[in-house]
């Protein structure tokens, strides 16, 4: 074997590797996914969308929160347009999301950028997040992604499909208590950012703000909530790097 | 036909939102205070999406012991906190819920 292929090989493998490592990585966030998928298919004639349609926004849309929200202003009978706005709103955070990977990502080609931009969910973000935090070699770390995102995609359309059948067989399921799923991976997914005082400060004002408000339409509350916790972090974590350079220059 | 315009519509907007940044990648630098900004965003989002699905579970505020969503969820962050491990807590909480709400009737 010539040094080429041997080299080419090895690519490969840390390639699979790394798919691997991105599908496993996001397990713990599928098993919280799962309900969801289950609940939105099961929840989709009711509220007036077809078994078909519910499967095809989950295959083209791919956005959790917002095909749930969908379905919650189609039951109460809100116009198409109406429905599409309140989708690009909630989805204003994947903006942010996009912009912290940006410098993961802009020596790949556009097609790969594309493909991963398609898979950009909370679960995706929050596994490739600790897979980039890592000093270890990055050069194969877009196929954690790939492996990521497609592990969190055949799940979402895999239990669309099964809440489609199960809300034919069992129409009073959405009693359960399964929205109580996502409360609890959510909470699993914050506590290991809560490190610092900034970090504490911007949740529990986020937390304050969402709640002051809830009465907001088209879940705006969402967004001034996010930003009055940012303000907050972000001048906490910028008054402390002061203290810090004031000290040194005393020093 | 509707449907087909509605996850159109959809599928637009949030894959522009999800890639507009990505396609631009080479011209876009961010300040350090944006960067260090951004890094709150999840954790935010995240609270702001939790609080209110456990403190108004069924669309009134539910400030009680007795509130199952409530009492799960704080066990669950302290879970969390202890273990620092996610499929812990998912099961943990989920667990508290199904006893408090379906084993207590609370």
């Amino acid at each position: 074997m010539t040094v080429q292929s041997c080299v080419k090989g090895e690519a490969k493998a840390s390639r699979w590797a790394e798919f691997l490592a991105g599908a496993k990585a996001t397990l713990p966030l599928i098993v919280g996914a799962i309900p969801f998928g289950i609940i939105f298919g099961t929840l989709a004639e009711p509220s007036g969308l077809s078994a078909l349609g519910a499967l095809a926004m989950s295959l083209i849309v791919f956005a959790g929160s917002s095909q749930f929200i969908a379905l919650g202003l189609m039951a109460a009978g809100a116009a198409v347009p109406v429905i599409i706005a309140t989708t690009f709103v909630v989805n204003l955070r994947h903006l942010l999301y996009a912009a912290n990977l940006v410098p993961k990502v802009r020596h790949l080609p556009q097609r790969w950028r594309m493909l991963m931009a398609f898979g950009l969910t909370d679960e995706t973000f929050a596994a490739v997040s600790s897979r980039y935090l890592g000093n270890s070699d990055l050069s194969h770390a877009h196929w954690f992604y790939l492996g990521s995102m497609i592990a969190m995609y055949s799940n979402w359309v895999l239990c669309t499909a099964l809440g489609v059948g199960l809300g034919e067989l069992f129409p009073d399921m959405t009693q359960w208590g399964l929205d109580f799923a996502m409360s609890v991976t959510f909470i699993g997914m914050v506590v290991p950012y809560l490190r610092n005082t900034p970090m504490w400060a911007a949740v529990i004002v986020s937390g304050t703000m969402a709640m002051a408000t809830v009465g907001l339409p088209h879940k705006l509350g969402l967004i001034v909530a996010a930003l009055c916790g940012i303000a907050t972090g972000l001048s906490l974590h910028m008054l402390k790097q002061r203290k810090t350079a004031t000290l040194e220059v005393t020093l | 036909m509707n449907e087909v315009v509605l996850i159109l519509g959809m599928f637009l907007v949030t894959f522009s939102v999800r890639y507009v940044l990505f396609a631009m990648a080479g011209r876009v630098r961010f300040p350090p205070w944006l960067s260090t900004g951004l890094g709150f965003v999840p954790p935010v989002v995240l609270t702001a999406i939790i609080v209110p699905a456990v403190l108004i579970p069924q669309g009134e505020l539910w400030l009680s012991w007795r509130n199952p969503w409530l009492l799960a969820g704080l066990f669950a962050a302290l879970v969390a906190l202890v273990r620092k491990d996610l499929l812990t807590t998912i099961v943990a909480g989920m667990l508290c819920f199904m006893v408090l709400r379906f084993g207590l009737g609370f």
